[in-house]
């Protein structure tokens, strides 16, 4: 994206550049507003569009066997936790996630908007109260991922952070049995 | 007559009070484009300094500068400054300024009506610049989400502040869009056909009609907004049959278009000025007028890529973000069609022209950055990131600043009337050009590593440290070309020699009269047969000044004429008002009604609004006249009605375009009220509203009686009759419907306890406010039938009032349909 984007902002800067030379051919007005102004970006869009959409398709939640199902709920300002596989539990700041497996984050809000952001595991989705929008995160390794809250949220918005705690097989039914903690 | 006689004569009718008094009471779009650029540019500047703070405190990681309470203010106020003080307003002074010059006519269409633009511009806008000096301005960020921006999570006054200061400053929006597009379609020279009118015009025209629909729904939204927080009826909360998502809906369904408002008047500039430059005409004016209504269009349906991340079905992603990239073609359109001039022509640089290749650059930058984000899986990943913020200042610098400041250079001697002397504009233009790119192109980098907009601080461990010092010191690099810019603005002003006429050699009618603008603009008004009528006669201005154009002779009166929309033939005569305080008296009370709102000074809430009816009642009694004008002759053997004696008066205009933004508005609502009961969580309500066929039946009635009542007044009059009876039947009529919706409010089932009830009383107010507004006007017509203000020539008013009954009796009667009808089936 970056290097199309380099290109078409190459081709106009040479466009401006050239129009200063005294002798340049002349080319007719349809050429520039047909070709150069439609043509072009519309085939460019096309190739962009379909890319996105197919990218986008990927992300999507998909039904599956192994999913793993947790819920966050954002509040001023700190995210709260919980777990379909161990219903009584709850964590703050702090998300536990099987690695190699799909999660699907089920998130709202107790007061106002947040969104939940692991950058280096998925994109965002906004934590609106009295919805509730499902994002499928996945860990490809064992590992700590750093979190955000991306939507303005007022005075602490700042600091508002949390962890997400990828776990291996083992560590994870340690986790879902509560020897972790 | 010469034209020095001329000139004396014609400026003693036109010329505003001397001296400061003038500036209370002028009406003439001459001061009023002046004083709204001057304004406008005021605000520019504390933005900017707002900007210098952020850039300051972000400069090094835990700064103690500002906490976050300070900083939510600074960046809250910087952006909507920026948005809705100086863009918007700017584009304001220029139309008020250069569309009656360029289309080559006198005024524009209602004189009054830029002035009391312009005043409530400025309260508003002063209001919310105490809160600043407070310490109490809003802080919710500029698209101010509920519930935090709800009374619950942000109890202060602070975002009353935003959501009645900003109202009161869309008045002025409202009511210039309404004046630049009558003016446009009707006070033209005669003989500018359509496709003769200069380019800029064009784009003036879509911006406004654009205003007119864009704006209405972030109206809607305030107001929906301090009603919650005021009197808790509930439309953002969840729990509550509300959903938060609503705003978020109604701020981008303005907030999107709010893009192209701001970058079309700055394209219509750039269409204007860069075949100036370059020694041309402006290649595919056709193409170029497409793509404009094009992108209207296309922009009104992409609110939603704002949205993104909030949980929008898969579909939805799809075909917005689709349409979002489409959005690509008709600016792709103009970008070439302008490049194609410059191959055209032999392009020269002077400093307007610098500016314009520092648009180039800077806007194809932000364009791109643009599209990126319209992709959904990127935008994922960006949204509420530096990168944002930089992308929207890319495309905003480089698509209205830059333009803006190319405009400004071009269109200052005309303004100063002299020659720019001092050379400092160079200089001014590669500090801002190379300030802006290091500035903005490191807040993408920061994005891009993860920095998110908005934080006060960071920590030096994020490792942003560096890239975001760069950042700063771009932006004092900025700072210090904007202070040379003004510089040179002054000198030039004050000290520099006297310029000729049309230092460009430009074609267009605004540069044929002698600079500065005289208060009349033109001695005598052109016919037009192109596009460009100083090209083509470059002596025209002379023989304007010899009276060999239209309306040559002076008379006691403010005259102009106004043409036919299509074709451009001369069709009526028009009178305007003199100078007068009104417009600055009823700003100053609408200010009243505003304040009292924010300070809930409840009970002078009924006196302001009595007393902007009073002045409203005194504002258009001024106009007309007791005896029939004959027909006017305007010169060349041709003789025109006078405006007063016609069906579509420019009142009768003005109010269809009022009516179409007010329509927005009831739409809006209807949407509002859609979306909460299909999509809101938290319905259906507990109680529904308990219908009554007897409202319903005398409520239609109502309106069907006024409606027909307005037309057999109509009727009555044309004979040469005085319709008092239908008059009078119209006025019952209208207050039989305003008992039905008061009873319906009355009755609308706990508005605070749900949103279905809340609606309900919304919906039901304002139709009462319009029934009230009617019965107004039926009793208005009737005391100027009295005083012999009409008489079967002047009907004008007949056919303006027809226009708001109609209007109100189609509202009614769907507002009580909808409450009564939803009431039966559930
Ligand atoms: C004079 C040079 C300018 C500089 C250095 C500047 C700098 C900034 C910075 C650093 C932010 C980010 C605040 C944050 O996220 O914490 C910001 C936000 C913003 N700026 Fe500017 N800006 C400038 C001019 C403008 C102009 C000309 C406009 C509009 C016409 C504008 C509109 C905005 C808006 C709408 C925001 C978002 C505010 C919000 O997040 O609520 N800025 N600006
Ligand atoms: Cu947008």
């Amino acid at each position: 994206m970056l290097t199309g984007s380099i290109l078409i902002f190459a081709l106009v800067a040479i466009l401006v550049a050239a129009s200063f030379r005294s002798r340049k051919g002349t080319i007719q007005d349809r050429f520039w507003v047909l070709i150069l102004g439609i043509a072009f970006p519309a085939t460019v869009l096309l190739a962009l569009l379909g890319y996105g959409l197919f990218v986008g398709e990927r992300l999507l939640p998909r039904q599956g066997a192994d999913v793993v199902q947790v819920a966050a709920e954002g509040r001023q300002w700190d995210w709260r936790f919980s777990y379909d596989d161990l219903p009584d539990q709850t964590t703050e700041g702090v998300l536990h996630i099987p690695a190699g497996r799909p999660v699907d984050v089920a998130i709202t809000s107790a007061d106002v908007v947040h969104s939940f952001w692991v950058p280096r595991l998925a994109g965002k989705m906004d934590a609106v109260p009295g919805r509730v929008n499902v994002l499928r995160i996945e860990a490809d390794a064992p590992g700590t991922f750093a979190g955000l809250s991306a939507e303005f949220s007022g005075r602490g918005y700042n600091n508002f952070t949390f962890d997400v705690v990828a776990h291996d097989a083992a560590g994870w039914s340690n986790f879902l049995t509560g020897e972790t903690e | 007559m010469n034209a020095l006689q001329r000139h004396r004569k014609l400026d003693l009718v036109w010329a505003s009070q001397p001296g400061f008094r003038g500036w209370f009471s002028t009406v003439n779009h001459n001061d009023l484009g002046r004083l709204f650029l001057i304004t406008a540019f005021f605000f520019f500047l504390i933005g900017g300094l707002l900007a210098m703070l952020i850039r300051t405190q972000l400069a090094t990681p835990g700064s103690a500068f500002a906490g976050p309470e300070i900083y939510n203010q600074i960046f809250t106020m910087h952006g909507t400054i920026m948005m809705f003080l100086f863009a918007i307003p700017t584009f304001e002074g220029l139309a008020v300024y250069l569309l009656p010059k360029i289309l080559g006519s006198r005024d524009l269409a209602f004189p009054r009506l830029t002035a009391y633009g312009y005043w409530c511009y400025v309260f508003g806008g002063t209001m919310l610049l105490v809160s600043m000096v407070l310490g109490i301005a809003p802080d919710g960020g500029w698209f101010m989400y509920p519930p935090l921006t709800s009374s619950i999570y942000s109890p202060g006054i602070n975002t009353d502040f935003w959501l009645i200061g900003i109202t009161f400053v869309e008045i002025s929006a409202i009511a210039a869009a309404v004046e630049i597009t009558v003016t446009i379609l009707k006070y033209r020279a005669p003989g500018m056909s359509l496709d003769k009118m200069p380019i800029f015009a064009w784009y003036a025209l879509v911006t406004s009609l654009m205003i007119l629909t864009g704006f209405p729904p972030l109206i809607l939204g305030s107001i929906l907004l301090e009603l919650e927080r005021a009197f808790g009826l509930p439309f953002f909360q969840a729990d509550l049959g509300g959903d938060s998502l609503l705003w978020q809906h109604l701020f981008w369904l303005f907030g999107h278009p709010e893009v192209y408002i701001i970058f079309l008047p700055a394209a219509g500039v750039i269409s204007t000025v860069l075949p100036v430059m370059c020694r041309t005409t402006l290649l595919g004016y056709g193409w170029i007028v497409a793509a404009a209504v094009a992108l209207a269009f296309l922009s009104f349906g992409l609110w939603v890529h704002h949205m993104f991340t909030t949980g929008i079905p898969h579909m939805g992603l799809a075909f917005f973000s689709a349409a979002s990239t489409l959005v690509a073609v008709p600016t792709g359109v103009q970008i070439f069609a302008w490049i194609g001039t410059m191959w055209k022509g032999r392009p020269e640089l002077h400093l307007p022209m610098l500016h314009l290749l520092g648009f180039f650059v800077t806007f194809v930058i932000g364009g791109l950055t643009g599209v990126m984000v319209a992709v959904v899986p990127f935008d994922w990943q960006a949204h509420d990131t530096a990168f944002i913020t930089a992308h929207l200042h890319y495309v905003l610098f480089g698509g209205f600043v830059f333009p803006m400041l190319a405009g400004i250079y071009y269109w200052l001697p005309h303004v100063t009337g002299r020659r720019r002397s001092f050379r400092l504009g160079e200089l001014a233009f590669v500090l801002i050009f190379t300030g802006f790119h290091v500035t903005f192109l490191a807040m993408h980098w920061v994005g891009l590593m993860g920095q998110r907009r908005r934080i006060s601080t960071y920590l030096p461990e994020d490792g942003w440290t560096t890239i975001n010092l760069i950042s700063s010191v771009g932006s004092f690099v900025i700072a210090i070309g904007f202070a040379i810019v003004i510089l040179e603005v002054v000198l030039n002003t004050v000290s520099a020699r006297r310029g000729g006429r049309n230092p460009w050699r430009a074609g267009t009618l605004e540069w044929a009269m002698p600079t500065p603008a005289p208060s009349y603009n033109f001695a005598s008004l052109p016919h037009v047969t192109g596009r460009d009528p100083l090209t083509d006669d470059p002596k025209l201005p002379h023989a304007l000044a010899r009276g060999e154009g239209y309306l040559a002779t002076p008379g006691q009166w403010r005259e102009t004429l106004t043409v036919d929309i299509a074709s451009g033939k001369p069709d009526f005569h028009v009178i305007y008002p003199g100078n007068t305080r009104l417009p600055i008296l009823m700003a100053a009370v609408t200010g009243v009604f505003f304040l009292s709102l924010l300070l809930k000074f409840y009970w002078t809430v009924p006196l302001a609004v009595i007393g902007v009816a009073a002045l409203v009642w005194r504002w258009v009694w001024a106009l007309g006249r007791a005896e029939d004008l004959p027909a006017q002759d305007i010169g060349h053997g041709i003789a025109l009605p006078n405006a007063a004696s016609v069906d579509r008066s420019p009142g009768w205009w003005g109010s269809l375009f009022l009516l179409t933004a007010n329509a927005t508005f009831f739409g809006s609502l209807l949407f509002g009220f859609a979306f909460l009961w299909t999509v809101a969580p938290g319905w259906p309500p507990p109680v529904w509203f308990a219908p009554s066929m007897v409202e319903l039946g005398l409520g239609i009635a109502g309106a069907g009686g006024s409606a027909v009542a307005i037309r057999m007044a109509t009727r009555t009059n044309r004979q040469g009759a005085q319709p008092m009876f239908a008059l009078g039947l119209g006025l019952v009529a209208v207050l039989i419907l305003a008992a039905a919706l008061g009873l319906l409010m009355l009755r609308a089932p706990s508005p605070d306890q749900h949103a279905y009830g809340a609606t309900l009383l919304v919906l039901g107010g304002y139709g009462l406010f319009h029934a009230c507004l009617t019965a107004l006007m039926f009793a208005f017509l009737a005391a100027r039938i009295a005083r012999g203000f009409t008489s079967a020539a002047r009907r004008a008013e007949f056919a303006i009032v027809r226009l708001w009954v109609d209007y109100m009796a189609l509202v009614g009667t769907f507002i009580l349909l909808m409450a009564h009808v939803t009431g039966i089936s559930a």
